[in-house]
């Protein structure tokens, strides 16, 4: 597919966008539909096209699959360790009330807080899998 | 500078966090020794804080825990009482001992890409079975339900190695379980669509007025048949037999000591405590599906295990009747059957845990099934594996001094005292049929010449040592039975709440 | 009469589609389709936990400025939401088992499977 030169285009113009689209969806899941899964399968599905259209390796450039981990584990630690911090404070677990001034400032903060680690995890979980599947040499020992 | 009474507030959140907070952690250092270390270090946490939380209930009561402190109904709470304590120690020590075992038998059995990672779902497993018996509401019991089933999945798939049967194995638990989970879920949506709340407590209590209801009773029913399917409660336990069979000899351990144990724990809560006030449709549902059930489990399984050549297929058919007897505490439907099964449910836990360790041991050197016929003669080779399992095998019978012997006594007991004759001719019955594999192993060890192939198998300290420990329990709770016959005692009363 | 069970016509999808993803789960060989068959069956319930929470002359529970908006029920949305990730990890699973298999037994139809599984066993 990387020979077409529409295709490459098309892709190099529009990844740019999807991204900054998956991101307004993430922050804005308060007002509109949206939050941590939805963007993260948008920004996955970014960095999707472009694999598809240029290449495996070129993919990989991109994101490498240690940095791929890191981003899955920071995501999940960070929804977590949210949820620890107000243990902290001598509150319950996943009290997000006492993370600023008011009960309902804290909670605004704690729920973008986690939804942007539900939206890491998600995206590198995506990414991840679509690599997974599609690098399958059929090799497992 | 951290307030120790904060710590000590949160342990129901934290037991459940910290697994499941360690195990990215321990699939991102690629060493599988420091990713052994952190899956020790939170399985050991996770003992301390079920340690601590059971004495904490037994002098203080029930603990109610609310998550993100959202009162019930609305908030999502964490329950820890007298059966749920029971359950969580039982969980997490069985825990301690397959973690230790794991690092040796792991590392012979599954491939090098795996096995750090391996610990990763180990921790996933435990966390959210931990989960699975303390939360209080209908959704998030679906949630860690899935959780542990889905890792458990993965564990059953590492034993691809040694042979590929465990990816078919482990896609029918996959799809399984799904479709379990799934029922587990429309049950709680028709619950939900006539009382409007998630929250168990609270669904006990509205559906008390609502006795007759069909939407209740179609409820109740889907979930039964979804737990049914994560008990292995025969009909559907054809996962059990393949899945325990061809996973690594440590994820059987984990399995089966923890797995079904919550599962069955789960669904005494929804027949018992849940369904309070429904009598009549209670005692539909034990007497025309899970009794029938349950003895059909306790004869197949026993006479199946009989013929059977391959050891770990012969544990995993023994497992189903077993399950079958914890079931049948549960069909009586009185306080004494409930205890008996909790009794059963903690001894069959060590029991079948120490079995599949002692095969684990054996199959380290070999990279086949084991058949009866490796058996023989492993008295003169690995003499602590063959005492310890000895014991362990003797216990599973039922001979006085053994736990086995302690749960039989209180089993027969309740269904003595409930008069129900043919169920307890069935269990003596299958008590004395159980000789015919038992002896065989037994036979095996001690009274036969090894043949060439076995000399080349030696004994591993890191590996018999907890199979030993666990066969020293299994004698010293069987004479000293008050720990957790009282526990539960204390448990049966906190879920069956008619009998005050 | 008419009214009673025309009216409830989501229902009766939900139903149909239930049973058709647990058919195909039963009664396909191929170890794909029937993945395909437990996602259909999964999608059914969510479709009747969001036909549950709809209330008549009901918006999307999203919050506008407004007063007196009639919104429906958010709950269930949020359980679905939680059941949906389950489901694509679930046939995230599903599919790399369904590879390995491929890689191993050279086939994904569950009949000759269980015949290479057969023969396995009288090993």
């Amino acid at each position: 597919m990387n020979d077409d030169p529409i295709l490459r285009v098309c892709t190099k113009i529009i990844v740019g966008p999807i991204v900054l689209f998956g991101l307004y969806v993430q922050f804005h899941g308060d007002y509109g539909p949206g939050g941590g899964f939805q963007a993260g399968v948008i920004v996955a599905a970014g960095f999707i096209l472009h694999s598809l259209i240029f290449g495996l390796k070129e993919g990989r450039k991109l994101v490498s699959e240690r940095i791929n981990l890191i981003i899955m584990v920071l995501g999940v630690l960070l929804y977590g360790g949210v949820g620890l911090i107000s243990l902290y404070y001598n509150s319950e677990y996943l009290d997000y009330s006492i993370l600023a001034h008011d009960t309902k400032h804290g909670q605004h903060i704690g729920i973008l807080l986690i939804e942007f680690g539900v939206g890491l995890t998600v995206a590198g979980v995506m990414l991840i899998l679509f690599h997974l599947f599609s690098s399958w040499k059929g090799d497992s020992k | 500078m951290i307030d120790f009474s904060v710590f000590q507030n949160s342990l129901p959140a934290l037991q459940v966090v910290v697994p499941l907070l360690l195990a990215p952690v321990a699939v991102l250092v690629t060493i599988p020794f420091l990713s052994w270390l952190i899956a020790l270090f939170g399985s050991i946490f996770c003992l301390y804080s079920s340690v601590s939380l059971f004495l904490l209930v037994s002098e203080f009561g029930k603990i109610n825990y609310y998550m993100g402190g959202w009162l019930p109904p609305y908030g999502i709470e964490y329950i820890i009482d007298d059966a749920s304590a029971f359950m969580i120690v039982l969980i997490s020590l069985m825990g301690v001992f397959a973690t230790t075992y794991a690092y040796q038998s792991l590392k012979n059995e599954i491939n090098k890409k795996s096995q750090s990672k391996v610990y990763g779902m180990w921790l996933l497993a435990l966390g959210g079975l931990l989960g699975l018996v303390t939360t209080g509401d209908a959704f998030n019991l679906f949630v860690f339900l899935e959780i542990s089933s889905l890792s458990s999945v993965t564990l059953v798939a590492l034993g691809s190695k040694n042979d590929k049967r465990a990816l078919t194995a482990a896609f029918n638990y996959l799809l399984i379980g799904a479709v379990g989970a799934t029922f587990y879920v429309i049950g709680v949506g028709l619950l939900y669509s006539i009382t409007g709340t998630l929250n168990i407590a609270d669904l006990t209590l509205k559906l008390s007025e609502l006795t007759n209801n069909n939407s209740m009773k179609a409820g109740i029913s889907f979930i039964i048949i979804g737990l049914m399917v994560k008990a292995a409660i025969f009909p559907l336990h054809i996962w059990l037999p393949a899945a325990y069979t061809f996973a690594p000899s440590a994820v059987a351990v984990l399995l089966t000591a923890t797995a079904t144990k919550a599962a069955l724990y789960v669904l005494s809560r929804i027949l018992f405590t849940l369904l309070f006030n429904a009598d009549e449709f209670t005692v539909i549902i034990l007497q025309w599906i899970l009794l029938p059930a349950s003895i059909v489990a306790i004869v197949f399984g026993t006479i199946r295990a009989i013929f059977e050549k391959d050891i770990k297929k012969l544990l995993a058919f023994s497992s189903l009747s077993q399950i079958g007897y914890i079931t049948i505490g549960l069909t009586l439907g009185t306080a004494s059957g409930i205890m008996a099964s909790f009794i059963h449910i903690a001894n069959h836990s060590m029991m079948k845990a120490a079995l599949f360790m002692g095969v684990g041991a054996i199959s380290i050197k070999f990279n086949q099934s084991i058949k009866l016929d490796n058996l023989k003669g492993l008295y003169q080779i690995m003499p602590i594996t063959s005492i310890s399992l000895t014991i362990v095998i003797l216990s599973l019978l039922g001979i006085p001094l053994t736990i086995g012997f302690v749960s039989k006594v209180y089993l027969l007991k309740a269904v003595f005292n409930h008069g129900n004759w043919p169920i307890l001719f069935i269990i003596v019955v299958t008590s004395f049929l159980a000789l015919g594999y038992a002896w065989k192993m037994i036979e095996n060890i001690w009274m036969k010449q090894p043949d060439n192939m076995n000399l080349l198998v030696k004994e591993d300290p890191k590996i018999y040592f907890p199979l030993f420990v666990l066969a020293i329990f299994n004698i010293l709770f069987g004479i000293f039975a008050y720990p957790i016959v009282n526990s539960a005692f204390k448990a049966s009363n906190a879920i069956f709440w008619k009998v005050i | 009469m008419i009214h009673g069970i025309l009216g409830i016509w989501n229902y009766w999808i939900v139903i149909i589609l239930m049973m058709t993803g647990l058919f195909i789960v039963i009664s396909r060989h191929n170890l794909v389709k029937k993945m395909v068959g437990l996602t259909i069956f999964q999608t059914s319930v969510f479709l009747f936990y969001i036909s549950l929470g709809k209330v008549q002359g009901g918006t999307a529970p999203i919050l506008t400025g407004y007063k007196n908006t009639l919104y429906s029920n958010p709950l269930p949305h949020v359980l679905i939401l939680t059941a949906i990730v389950v489901g694509v990890a679930t046939t995230a699973l599903g599919l790399a088992l369904i590879l390995r298999i491929k890689n191993e037994y050279g086939t994904i139809e569950e009949n000759e499977i269980a015949s290479l599984n057969t023969e396995e066993n009288s090993k």
